[in-house]
C-alpha cells in the first residue's frame, strides 16, 4: 500500500507542477462501485456492462485529467452493514476517489450516510428512495436516476385523464412499494378529486401469492389498479390476473414494468394496454442514444436494458463531475456536482442544486404485443425537471443538510 | 422399624390398560426391599411413581409420612429421595468428581451462582462418596470415557450425595458383568444398613435379589402377588406359576 | 367477502398448499431418516423449477412435453439429491449434531451459483400447462384449471407416499429409522443404501414440488432460500417425519396465507388493519402458536428416546491467560500496521465473535440450538439506534441501554422455547426472530421500516476507527470472557449437566428450565451488545440485522469452528468474515467459492477448524511421545 500511495502522491506533484505525463504512464484515477449483484443480477448484470462499455469510451478518449480511468467495482451483499464496510474498504485500501452505485433503498441510503460521515463524494446511481434526496439527503450525495416520486408523477398524467372512480393498488411491501403508493394516492387525488381506493395489497417482495392477491382485487370491482411490481412478483401478477379476468376492462398503471428486464420474460403474455414507464430501447432514434445503442450492441452482441444505461450514465456524471472540478478533492467534486450537466442516452440531465436528484427522465407509454414479445408503444420521452415538485416544497422536503 | 416409604394403593392406567393396579407396601430404614416381576408386570411405572416422573392416578404415597404423590422429580429429591437408572445417566461431559460435586452444589443450593468456579467446594465430601464407591482413583476422568460398571458406580455416589432417607434403584446391574453385580449390589446394601437407608430395587438377576434384599414383593399384571423373606418368596407357588420355573 | 370469493380463496390456499407439501413432505422425510436439517432442500426445489423449465423448452409446450419434462426434471432433482448424499453428507454422519447442516449450507450457495451460471440471471417464465389453459367458471369468479389439478395432486402423492411407507420394506425401514435411528442400524440393514435411497426420494419430492409450480411461478434465483423457509415451517407445525402432519400443515398455511390477501384491509374500530402485510409473518405466527400449545407439531410424536446422534460432548477446556494472551495481543497492536480498512474488518469480527460466542453458549455446553439468535443481535442494534435517534440519549448510554432491552426480549422468547427441546426449540427461535423482523420490517413510523435507521454515529471520541475498534474489541473481549467464566461456574456447569443428561439433572433436584431461561438472558443480552456495537460500527441499521440469513451466519460461524470448543466460534466468525470478504472481492462466483471452501472445510475437519487442529496437534504429540 505504502508504495502505492506514494506513487500516487508522486504522480499528483508532477500534475500540479504542470508536468503532466501521457495518460498511460500515470496513476489511473480509481472510482469505487458498490452494488448488489448478487441479489438483483437482472437489473444489474446489464448495469455492470453499462458501466464498462462507458469506462472503455472514457479510456479510449484518453481517460480523465489526463489519466486512465479505473473503476473498482464491489459486491454489497445486498445488505447495508456489509455496504457500509465494502464503501470503507474500497475508500481506505483501494484510495478510489469517490462512490457510486447500490441498488436498494436501504443500501442506498446507509452508503449515504457513510459518504456524509466520511465527506465522500457519492453517485447513488439506481436507489428510487425518495428519502436519498429528500428526507435524509446530504451534502455528499447525488442522485442519477429518476425517484419513485418522479416516476410515479409521470403515469399521472394518463391516469387522471381516464376518470376512473375506483382503484386498487398492489404493491411490493418495502419502501420503494410503499412511496410509490403514497405517492399515487396522494397526487391522484389532487389532480382528481372524489377518486376511492377501494383495495390495497401489500406483497412481500419476490414473494407474491399471485392468485390470491388477484382474486381480492378483482372483489373489489376496481375501474383500474395501480401497481408498483417488477420482477418475478409481476410476471405471476400477469399471469393469475389474466387467467382469472382480472384485466377484464380495467386499465392497469405499473411503474417500471416497461423496462426490458422486466417486460421481456413476460414474451407473449406481456399485457397489452397497461401504462407504464420503461425503455423502448429499440425505437430511441436520439444521436446520443443511437451511438450508444451501436456501441453497446457491438460490444456485447445483446441489447441494452435499463440498468445499460444506468450504468453507462452513472459513469458519464462521474466523469463529467471529475472534468468540471478539475481535481479529485472532495469538496471541489460537490461542488462541480452541483448543477452539473451533461449528456446521457436520454438526452441532456442536470443535478439539481437544489436537492442533489439529476433531472433524468424516463420513458412512459404503454404496452403492446407483437411477434410475440412485449415492447412499448405510443411512448413519450418525460423529462425530469418537469415532474419534481416547487423548488419552495423541496426545500421544505429537504431538512438542513 | 419405623416406614421410611409408605404405599398405599397406588394405581395408574395408560389408554384404559391398568399398567399398575392398586399396590400396597412399605420401606423401612435400612431395610432392602426388592420388587421383582416378569417384564412388563409394572415394575417401571410403579417405580416412576414413586420419585415423581409419573403422576398416580390414584393412591398415596408417604415418605416419612408426607404425601410425595404427584410431586416433581427434583421436589422428591430434596425430600430426600436418591435414584438411580435401569440406563446409567451421568453427565458425560463432565469428571467423575464434578458429576457427584453437582448433587452436593444442588443439595446446598449452590448452582444459581454465575461468577463463582465450579468444582471448587465440596471436593473433600465427593471424594469421600467415591471413597465409598471405589471411584476415588478415577475422580479426574471425564465420564463419557468409563466402563458401564464404573457408571454406576458413580451413579449410586451421586444418589448418595444428598443423604438421603430412600433410595430408589431401578435394575441395578442390568448390562453388568455377573461378577461385577454382586459387587455392587453388595457395596449398596452395606453402604443402606450403616446409614439407616431404605432401598428400594427392581432386579432381574435373582441371585442379586436373592443374595442381598431383606424382603421381596413380586408384582404381576399390575397386583401384588406376593412379599415376604426371600426364602417364603421362592418357594410360593403363584410366584413359580408367574416365573414359569424360570430363573427363580 | 361474499361466500364466492371465500371459496374461490379456499381454492387458491389449497393450490398453493399442493407444492409446499411436496417440497416439506420430502425435508420431513430425510430429516425423519437421517436427522440432517437439510438447508439445500430449497436449492433442490429451485432446481425443480429450472429444469422443468429447459426440459420443457426442449420436449415443446405440449401436454406430453409438458409431463415428462416435471417428471424428468424431478427425477433429475432425485439424482441430484442422491450425489450430495454420496459424495458429501455420507463422509460426516458421525460428526457433531448439526454439523451436517453446514455442508447443507454450502451446498446452497454452490447450487445457486451453478444455475446463475447455467441459466443467467434473468426470471424465466415457464409455460402454461398445455390442455389445461382454459380457467373454470365458479360461480362469477375464475380460477385456473392447473390450480384445480395442483389441488388433486396434493391427497395424490400423499396417498402413493402412505402405500409406499405402509406396503414396502423400504417403507417399513423408513419408518423404524425415523423412530430410532440406532435401532435399523442394529438390526443390521444398510444404513448407507437406505439414507441414500431417503435423500432420492425426499429430492424427487423437492424437484417435483418446483417443477409443478412452473405455470405459476417463473425460476428466479431467490427461489431457494425462500421455499426452504416455508418448508420447514410446515415440516415443523406438521411434526417433525409426519407426512400427513406435513399435509396438514401445508393446508393450514396456504389457506391462511389466501385468507390475510382476501380480507384485504379491513376497518375495526376506526383502527385499519392492513391483513396482505400479514403474508409476511403468517406462517411463523402460526408456528409459534401451534409449537406453544402442542411442543411436537400437529401430528409429530415425541422421540422415543432422546440420544445423541454422535459421540457424547467432549469435556470443555478452560482457557488459560496464555490463550487470551495469544488472541489478544496481535489485536491490540493491529491499527499499528496501518491499514485503516484492516481495523474496520477487525471490528466487524469483533462484533461477530461475540455474537458467534454467545450462540456457542446455549447451543454447545447448553445443548439449545437457536435457529433465530439474530433477534437478539438485531433488537439489540435497534434499542440503541432508537434509544439515539429518537430518545435523543447520548451514543454511550444507548450502546449501554441496548443488551437490556435485547435481555427482555430473550426473557420474554426464551420462557416459552425452554419448554422445547432440540429441532423443535431451534424453530420456535426462528418464529420469533421472524416476528421481531416483520415487526421492525413492517413498522414505518417507528423503525424506519425496510429502510431502516440511518445516522447511527458514535461520539466524537470514538469517532475514529481504531478508537472504535479498541472499543469493540473491549466489549466483545469482556463480553466473550463473562461468557467463559459463566460457563465453568455452578452455572454453566448445571448447563453442561443438562445437556448431558436433564433425567439426571432433575433427579438431583434441578430445575433444568429456570437455568436454561437464564442463559436465554443472558447469551440474548451479549448478543444484543454485539448488535449495538455493530450498528454504531455502520452509522446505519435495517431490518437485515434480525434476518434468517444473519441468523444463518451465526450457526455457520460457530459449527465452521468448532461447537465442541471455546474458541472455536470466535476463530470460525474471523474466518467466515474475513473469507466472505476476501471471496467476494476477488470473484464473481464468489459464493460458489464460499460454498467449496466450507465444503473443504466440512471433509477435512468434521470437528470444527479448532476441534481439527485440536485434534492435528494431539495427534502429533502422541506420535512425539
Amino acid at each position: 500500500m505504502l508504495t502505492r500511495q506514494t506513487f500516487l502522491a508522486a504522480a499528483g506533484l508532477l500534475v500540479a507542477a504542470g508536468l503532466a505525463a501521457p495518460a498511460s504512464s500515470q496513476a489511473p484515477v480509481r472510482l469505487g462501485e458498490l452494488n448488489s449483484y448478487k441479489n438483483f443480477p437482472a437489473f444489474l448484470e446489464p448495469y455492470k456492462k453499462g458501466w464498462e462499455l462507458a469506462v472503455e469510451e472514457v479510456n479510449a478518449r484518453g481517460g480523465v485529467l489526463g489519466r486512465k480511468l479505473e473503476i473498482v467495482s464491489r459486491d454489497d451483499g445486498g445488505n447495508p452493514g456489509e455496504a457500509v464496510r465494502v464503501a470503507e474498504e474500497l475508500l481506505s485500501r483501494e484510495n478510489v476517489a469517490f462512490l457510486m452505485g447500490t441498488f436498494p433503498s436501504n443500501v442506498g441510503l446507509a452508503v449515504a450516510d457513510f459518504a456524509k460521515q466520511r465527506k465522500t463524494l457519492f453517485i447513488a446511481a439506481e436507489p428510487l428512495s425518495d428519502k436519498i434526496v429528500w428526507d435524509q439527503g446530504n451534502a455528499y450525495t447525488f442522485r442519477l436516476r429518476a425517484s419513485t416520486y418522479m416516476q410515479t408523477t409521470m403515469l399521472i398524467p394518463d391516469a387522471a385523464k381516464l376518470q376512473k372512480k375506483r382503484w386498487a393498488i398492489v404493491y411490493p411491501n418495502y419502501e420503494y412499494g410503499q412511496s410509490a403508493t403514497a405517492a399515487f394516492k396522494k397526487l391522484l387525488s389532487a389532480r382528481q378529486p372524489g377518486v376511492e381506493f377501494v383495495a390495497e395489497q401489500a406483497a412481500p417482495l419476490g414473494r407474491i401469492d399471485a392468485g390470491a392477491v388477484a382474486q381480492a382485487l378483482a372483489d373489489a370491482k376496481p375501474d383500474a389498479i395501480f401497481s408498483s411490481l417488477f420482477g418475478a412478483d409481476l410476471a405471476k401478477f400477469v399471469r393469475e390476473g389474466t387467467q382469472r379476468g382480472l384485466f377484464k376492462g380495467v386499465e392497469v398503471f405499473n411503474l417500471l414494468a416497461g423496462e426490458p428486464e422486466y417486460l421481456d420474460p413476460l414474451k407473449d403474455e406481456a399485457p397489452d394496454g397497461w401504462y407504464v414507464t420503461g425503455y423502448p430501447w429499440a425505437e430511441i432514434k436520439t444521436p446520443e442514444h443511437q451511438k450508444f445503442l451501436a456501441a453497446y450492441q457491438a460490444k456485447f452482441k445483446d441489447y441494452p436494458r435499463l440498468g445499460s444505461v444506468v450504468g453507462y450514465a452513472t459513469i458519464q456524471s462521474a466523469v463529467a463531475a471529475i472534468q468540471r472540478a478539475g481535481s479529485l478533492e472532495q469538496e471541489k467534486l460537490v461542488a462541480a456536482m452541483k448543477g452539473l450537466k451533461h449528456s446521457t442516452p436520454f438526452g441532456d440531465i442536470e443535478y439539481r442544486a437544489l436537492d442533489h436528484q439529476s433531472t433524468m427522465g424516463a420513458y412512459v407509454g404503454r404496452i403492446g404485443v407483437k411477434d410475440g414479445k412485449g415492447y412499448m408503444k405510443e411512448w413519450r420521452f418525460a423529462d425530469g425537471r418537469d415532474f419534481l415538485p416547487p423548488d419552495d416544497e423541496v426545500r421544505k422536503l429537504r431538512p438542513a443538510q | 422399624m419405623s416406614a421410611v416409604l409408605e404405599v398405599e394403593d397406588l394405581a395408574k392406567s395408560f389408554g384404559g390398560v391398568r399398567a399398575v393396579a392398586g399396590v400396597s407396601f412399605a420401606v423401612a430404614a435400612g431395610e432392602l426391599l426388592a420388587l421383582i416381576g416378569p417384564n412388563g408386570a409394572g415394575k417401571s411405572t410403579c417405580f416412576n411413581m414413586l420419585n415423581g416422573q409419573l403422576r398416580p392416578d390414584t393412591g398415596r404415597v408417604r415418605l416419612a409420612g408426607r404425601d410425595i404423590a404427584g410431586l416433581p422429580p427434583r421436589r422428591v429429591w430434596r425430600l430426600g429421595v436418591g435414584r438411580t437408572f435401569q440406563i446409567t445417566a451421568t453427565f458425560a461431559s463432565l469428571t467423575v468428581r464434578e458429576n457427584v460435586q453437582m448433587a452436593l452444589y444442588s443439595h446446598a443450593g449452590r448452582l444459581g451462582s454465575m461468577l463463582a468456579r465450579f468444582g471448587g467446594a465440596f471436593v473433600a465430601e465427593a471424594d469421600a462418596l467415591l471413597d465409598q464407591v471405589g471411584m476415588r482413583a478415577q475422580a479426574d476422568r471425564v465420564c463419557g470415557v468409563l466402563a458401564y460398571g464404573d457408571l454406576k458406580r458413580v451413579e449410586l455416589a451421586i444418589a448418595l450425595a444428598n443423604a438421603p432417607r430412600l433410595l430408589l434403584m431401578d435394575e441395578p446391574t442390568a448390562g453388568m458383568a455377573p461378577r461385577e453385580r454382586g459387587a455392587l449390589m453388595g457395596l449398596a446394601a452395606s453402604l443402606a444398613r450403616a446409614r439407616g437407608i431404605a432401598v428400594l430395587f427392581t432386579e432381574h438377576d435373582m441371585d442379586v435379589v436373592f443374595g442381598h434384599a431383606n424382603r421381596v414383593i413380586v408384582l404381576d399384571r399390575g397386583r401384588l402377588i406376593a412379599g415376604g423373606a426371600p426364602a417364603e418368596v421362592r418357594a410360593d407357588a403363584a410366584v413359580r406359576a408367574v416365573y414359569l420355573g424360570g430363573s427363580a | 367477502m361474499t361466500w364466492s370469493s371465500i371459496l374461490i380463496q379456499l381454492l387458491n390456499g389449497l393450490a398453493g398448499a399442493a407444492s409446499l407439501f411436496l417440497v416439506s413432505a420430502g425435508l420431513s422425510l430425510i430429516f425423519g431418516v437421517t436427522r440432517i436439517v437439510n438447508f439445500a432442500h430449497g436449492s433442490l426445489y429451485m432446481l425443480g423449477l429450472y429444469g422443468a423449465y429447459t426440459l420443457i423448452e426442449t420436449f415443446g409446450r405440449t401436454p406430453l412435453g409438458f409431463w415428462s419434462g416435471v417428471a424428468l426434471a424431478a427425477l433429475l432433482v432425485g439424482l441430484a439429491g442422491a450425489l450430495i448424499e454420496v459424495a458429501i453428507l455420507r463422509r460426516i454422519y458421525r460428526a457433531p449434531e448439526l454439523f451436517q447442516l453446514l455442508a447443507t449450507f454450502a451446498v446452497v450457495l454452490v447450487i445457486k451459483d451453478i444455475a446463475l451460471f447455467a441459466w443467467g440471471p434473468e426470471d424465466l417464465v415457464g409455460p402454461r400447462a398445455p390442455g389445461l389453459r382454459t380457467p373454470v367458471e365458479i360461480f362469477d369468479k375464475r380460477i385456473p384449471l392447473y390450480d384445480l389439478v395442483l389441488i388433486g395432486i396434493g391427497p395424490l402423492v400423499l396417498g402413493i407416499l402412505w402405500l409406499l411407507l405402509t406396503r414396502t420394506r423400504w417403507g417399513t425401514l423408513v419408518r423404524a429409522a425415523t423412530q430410532d435411528r440406532e435401532m435399523v442400524a442394529a438390526l443390521g440393514v444398510d444404513q448407507a443404501r437406505l439414507f441414500t435411497s431417503v435423500f432420492f426420494a425426499g429430492s424427487v419430492l423437492a424437484g417435483l414440488g418446483g417443477a409443478l409450480q412452473i405455470p405459476r411461478e417463473p425460476a428466479n434465483l431467490e427461489l431457494d432460500l425462500s421455499v426452504i423457509a416455508d418448508a420447514f415451517v410446515v415440516t415443523v407445525v406438521g411434526g417433525l417425519g409426519s407426512i400427513p402432519g406435513a399435509f396438514l400443515a401445508a393446508i393450514m398455511i396456504g389457506v391462511a396465507k389466501a385468507f390475510c390477501i382476501g380480507i384485504g384491509t379491513v376497518q375495526w374500530f376506526g383502527v385499519e388493519i392492513a391483513f396482505s402485510k400479514l403474508t409476511l409473518v403468517v406462517e411463523f405466527l402460526i408456528m409459534g402458536l401451534v409449537l406453544i400449545i402442542r411442543p411436537y407439531g400437529l401430528l409429530g410424536r415425541p422421540p422415543a428416546q432422546q440420544r445423541h446422534s454422535g459421540e457424547p460432548a467432549p469435556p470443555l477446556v478452560p482457557p488459560g491467560w496464555k490463550v487470551a494472551a495469544v488472541w489478544l495481543v496481535p489485536l491490540l497492536l493491529l491499527p499499528a500496521a496501518g491499514d485503516r480498512y484492516l481495523v474496520v474488518l477487525a471490528t466487524d469480527i469483533a462484533c461477530f465473535a461475540l455474537f458467534a460466542a454467545s450462540l456457542h453458549l446455549i447451543m454447545g455446553p447448553a445443548g439449545m440450538v437457536s435457529f433465530g439468535h439474530a433477534a437478539y443481535f438485531g433488537i439489540g442494534a435497534y434499542a440503541a439506534g432508537l434509544l439515539f435517534k429518537r430518545a435523543g440519549l447520548p451514543m454511550e448510554a444507548a450502546l449501554a441501554l441496548a443488551p437490556l432491552a435485547a435481555g427482555f426480549a430473550a426473557l420474554i422468547y426464551g420462557w416459552f422455547c425452554v419448554r422445547l427441546s432440540g429441532v423443535y426449540l431451534a424453530m420456535l427461535t426462528l418464529a420469533f426472530a421472524q416476528i421481531s423482523w416483520s415487526i421492525a420490517f413492517q413498522w414505518d413510523s417507528f423503525t424506519g421500516g425496510s429502510n431502516g435507521i440511518v445516522g447511527v454515529w458514535p461520539a466524537a471520541w470514538l469517532a475514529s476507527k481504531t478508537a472504535y475498534f479498541y472499543l469493540a474489541l473491549a466489549v466483545a473481549a469482556g463480553g466473550i470472557a463473562l461468557l467463559w467464566r459463566v460457563l465453568f461456574s455452578p452455572f454453566g456447569a448445571t448447563l453442561r449437566a443438562g445437556r448431558d443428561s436433564p433425567l439426571r439433572l432433575e433427579a438431583i433436584g434441578v430445575e433444568l428450565r429456570r437455568y436454561q431461561w437464564a442463559a436465554f438472558v443472558l447469551v440474548g443480552a451479549l448478543a444484543g451488545a454485539a448488535g449495538a456495537l455493530f450498528a454504531f460500527s455502520k452509522g446505519s441499521l435495517s431490518p437485515s440485522v434480525i434476518s434468517i440469513a444473519l441468523s444463518t451466519d451465526a450457526l455457520i460461524m460457530v459449527l465452521l469452528g468448532g461447537v465442541d470448543t471455546l474458541t472455536g466460534p470466535l476463530a470460525g466468525a474471523a474466518l467466515f468474515t474475513w473469507l466472505r470478504d476476501e471471496v467476494a472481492r476477488r470473484t464473481e462466483f464468489w459464493r460458489a467459492v464460499m460454498g467449496l471452501v466450507i465444503l473443504a472445510i466440512v471433509l477435512i475437519f468434521p470437528q470444527g477448524l479448532v476441534g481439527g487442529v485440536k485434534a492435528l496437534v494431539a495427534r502429533w504429540r502422541r506420535a512425539r511421545a
